[in-house]
């Protein structure tokens, strides 16, 4: 076996053509019944025509498509904006929000390396040197060290190591930013507490905030999108509503129980907020909500002001001004409907950035207080008023721990007590928890497909994870019996529906994917049997 | 000579003393961030052992916070004598790694038992083998165990660290000369001190009588060449780490209590509330044109304005 090219920092603003070549025949081999590269969908190169338009030169996959520059002014342009964006990026006046951590991550990495044995992309890419949790930090570390501390053009080189500065160096640092699912699974492991995926997340910050630059996917049809229209999905307050009542037929005929959906109802105790894109792709996930919540006898209601009936929150990936206008959005409408909480349905990132993040945004009367369905749904569960039948749920089911929700904010065992309670064969993935994989669709791959980059979602940043479905289920991989992942966040499900789909996996080995509360409805003794329909869409 | 010893020693201690200062008050005058804890979280009560936080409890800001300081310490204290998570996360690093920075925990003792030493013969009972003072006897013993392993342990811990700084292929392009240059300095420091107890200090009476010299300004001379080098190299590799990464002795204390472990939540009239109030008024200055601030518009201006539709 030929030794591989190594990928070093200091050569990454040099010119080549291509910086990182990420070759099928190294990615880490899959358990059966992927064990061989040819059982393998083949990793689609991206059309060459556009590398004369964006910027291509980081590895084999495009997520941003950065235009490149069409002047040497342009170029100078982006490596002055960016310069000027990392210096804002240290001022508490324009970051204040992780400054302390940005400078504690920034200035004492000891390049031990430990990092990149825990990062499911450098695993699943056959260790492609790029994909280091601290390669891209590196980067950064560099820049910072020649550009912003005193003497940094000498003792910049001689602390940390050489970097150049030019358009390439910051349009391939841009497309890196975009290659780490902001899991933070590499700082759990850093013996000094560092987070290489802070890094990333300040880099994306730095792009989107001063250059403009983010994915399309996240901004423009993202959070403006939200913020103009109500919801990501394009849906206004009008077809939401529809969509709902939609809905709360098909419940009540599926369930032979009357369901109907409340809006807007003043003094309720809860708000409920889905990820809308539920609505859209998983209309039987709020359904299911609906029905748990009817029949425990919870005052709740939906919003229909802008922003008030989907949770999503892209600006945590991304920008932190985004961030703060949504996280407002969300409780100006609970503030208006004066309920007792706002109650977040399965969305680990809407989790993550309403109640974590969010925290030390909202204050006075926008600080209401947020809870985790999870919790909400094991008081229900738990409380009595509802009977279950658990041998309706006697198939193996397994669950996927979305990172926002679990490692990020530490709401584990709820959803867990559940599913032992509901579920007669229910087994962990290996790890699981705080020590969980990534989806390989977080920090918003889920929703980003374009050019080829989604069969690098699929092929990189959900191998490990892909694994991990195959290993927990590996005693029966027959299509036959029906095998269930209980996702309980939207942005993982897109993930699975998405990769389960590219490598057949409900036709080859009977997987399916879903949430929580369609458990719960299946093992209701009130619901008629049979709510989980075992069709794939 | 004695003299620019003495001297090198007092403002390396100067260094040392005001460079922790200047970076801790640094760390402790950054604003309040928002909340990027990692779990587990060390002081969690009922959910350490999963990694779960007060959030697991339905309606939790209606209960009383539950935390746990015999947790925490369950947690720092492994961490910081026995590098746990470098063992549990990267074992072969950790065998290098271990050995340096425990022998460098047994060095700091040893000072610790110099300055013991010290006092009580300042107080009249000698410190030697065949002291009449079983105090000093213990303290002699003491320290000629403590300083032997410490700098055993620290050089052997130092040839490990260079030899994988050098040969690992996972390090290659992210060692800079400082990485090296750091390694080497140990080396030489820790190599002449070895050097200076096999040979003319192993009862470390010289070392003993420096501090004394120290401490009483009498500047009096080591009495070997070689005690005043491991004087002079050990006086100045205490200023120097303070100004490298190396400071991650004392920031490792903000990168986990201040950050992965920070879950304090904001309550309506509380501290952080107030931090909050006033840094949302800081002015903007990102150019992106979602943003413009311009310097003019506040945090509460740009999260509250409205998208153009």
């Amino acid at each position: 076996m030929t030794k591989k090219k190594k990928i070093k920092v200091k050569d990454f603003g040099k010119p080549a053509e291509k910086i990182a070549n990420t070759s099928p025949e190294e990615f880490k081999p899959l358990p059966r019944p992927f064990d061989r590269q040819e059982s393998i969908p083949e990793f689609a190169p991206y059309n060459e025509k556009y590398t004369a338009e964006v910027e291509t030169s980081l590895d084999e996959t495009i997520a941003l498509g950065l235009p490149k520059p069409k002047t040497k002014e342009e170029e100078q342009e982006l490596v002055r904006k960016f310069l000027s964006g990392m210096e804002k990026l240290f001022r508490k006046e324009d970051n204040w929000t992780f400054l302390q951590p940005l400078i504690l991550s920034t200035e004492h990495c000891a390049q031990c390396q430990t990092c990149s044995e825990a990062c499911h992309i450098f695993e699943a890419s056959g260790e492609n040197d790029v994909y280091r949790p601290a390669f891209r930090s590196e980067i950064f570390r560099r820049l910072y060290f020649k550009y912003f501390k005193p003497g940094g053009k000498f003792f910049g080189k001689w602390s940390r190591g050489d970097i150049d500065l030019n358009w390439k160096t910051v349009a391939r640092l841009a497309e890196l930013s975009y290659r780490c699912n902001l899991c933070r699974r590499c700082a759990q492991t850093c013996p000094l507490g560092l987070d290489n995926g802070l890094i990333a997340h300040e880099l994306r910050k730095l792009f989107s905030q001063e250059l403009g630059i983010a994915p399309k996917e996240l901004h423009e049809k993202g959070s403006v999108l939200q913020l103009q229209v109500g919801s990501s999905t394009g849906m206004n307050a009008l077809v939401v509503k529809d969509n709902i009542e939609f809905i709360d037929e098909d419940m009540t005929e599926k369930t032979g129980m009357k369901i109907e959906s409340h809006w807007d109802k003043e003094g309720a105790d809860v708000l409920l907020i889905h990820n809308a894109g539920e609505i859209m792709a998983w209309p039987e996930n709020p359904g299911a909500f609906a029905v748990i919540f009817e029949a425990a006898g919870v005052s709740w209601t939906y919003s229909s002001e802008v922003a008030g009936y989907d949770s999503i929150n892209y600006g945590l990936w991304y920008d932190d001004v985004m961030l703060a206008k949504v996280a407002v959005k969300h409780a100006q409408a609970a503030k208006k409907l004066k309920v007792k909480k706002i109650v977040l349905g399965e969305c680990g990132h809407a989790h993550k950035a309403l109640t974590v993040i969010a925290d030390r945004v909202l204050t006075g009367d926008l600080n209401i207080p947020r809870e985790s369905a999870m919790t909400v749904l094991e008081e229900i569960v738990f409380g009595g008023k509802i009977k279950f039948d658990p041998s309706r749920n006697d198939f193996p089911v397994t669950l996927h721990d979305p990172c926002n929700m679990v490692r990020l904010m530490g709401v584990v065992e709820p959803q867990r007590r559940i599913m032992r309670h509901i579920c007669p064969d229910f087994r962990e993935m290996t790890p699981h928890g705080v020590d969980n994989y990534c989806c390989g669709g977080g920090s918003g791959f889920a929703i980003m497909s374009p050019y080829n980059f989604s069969d690098w979602r699929f092929q990189v940043s959900g191998r490990k994870k892909l694994e991990q479905v195959l290993n927990v289920f590996s005693d029966d991989l027959s299509p036959e019996t029906h095998k269930y992942v209980c996702a309980p966040c939207s942005n993982c499900k897109g993930q699975f529906r998405d990769m389960f789909a590219y490598y057949d996996l409900w036709e080859k080995c009977g997987i399916m994917y879903g949430g929580l509360v369609e458990l719960i409805v299946n093992a209701m003794t009130d619901v008629k049997p049979g709510f989980l329909e075992w069709e794939w869409h | 000579m004695a003299l620019v010893l003495h001297l090198i020693t007092y403002v390396s201690f100067l260094v040392l003393i005001v460079a922790v200062a200047r970076r801790a008050n640094k760390f402790m005058k950054t604003p309040v961030h928002l909340r990027w804890e990692l779990y587990p979280v060390a002081h969690e009560k009922k959910g350490l052992k999963h990694g779960g936080s007060y959030m697991e409890e339905h309606e939790w800001w209606t209960r009383p916070r539950e935390t746990s300081t015999f947790s925490m310490l369950s947690k720092m204290v492994p961490e910081m004598l026995f590098i746990k998570a470098l063992r549990e996360h990267n074992r072969s690093l950790w065998y290098r790694s271990f050995p340096f920075h425990f022998g460098l925990y047994m060095i700091i003792g040893l000072i610790f038992l110099l300055f013991v030493g010290v006092f009580s013969e300042m107080a009249g009972a000698p410190v030697a083998a065949d002291s009449s003072s079983g105090f000093g006897k213990a303290v002699f013993y003491l320290t000629k165990v403590v300083g032997a392993i410490g700098i055993i342990l620290a050089l052997i811990g130092t040839i490990g660290l260079l030899h994988r700084r050098l040969t690992d292929p996972d390090l290659e392009g992210y060692t800079a000369s400082a990485h090296v240059f750091n390694l080497f300095f140990f080396l030489v420091a820790l190599g002449v001190a070895f050097l200076a107890f096999i040979t003319v200090d192993s009862a470390y009476s010289m070392a003993r009588g420096y501090i004394h010299s120290l401490i009483t300004f009498s500047m009096e001379p080591t009495g070997s060449w070689l005690v005043s080098m491991e004087v002079a190299l050990a006086s100045l590799l205490i200023a120097y780490i303070p100004l490298t990464h190396m400071s991650h002795f004392f920031t490792k204390y903000f990168t986990y209590h201040s950050v992965l472990w920070d879950d304090e939540p904001n309550k309506p009239g509380s501290t952080i509330e107030g931090k909050l109030l006033e840094y949302l008024n800081y002015p903007v200055s990102w150019s992106a044109p979602h943003i413009a601030g311009g310097g003019k518009k506040t945090w509460v201006d740009v999260a509250t304005e409205e998208v153009e539709k």
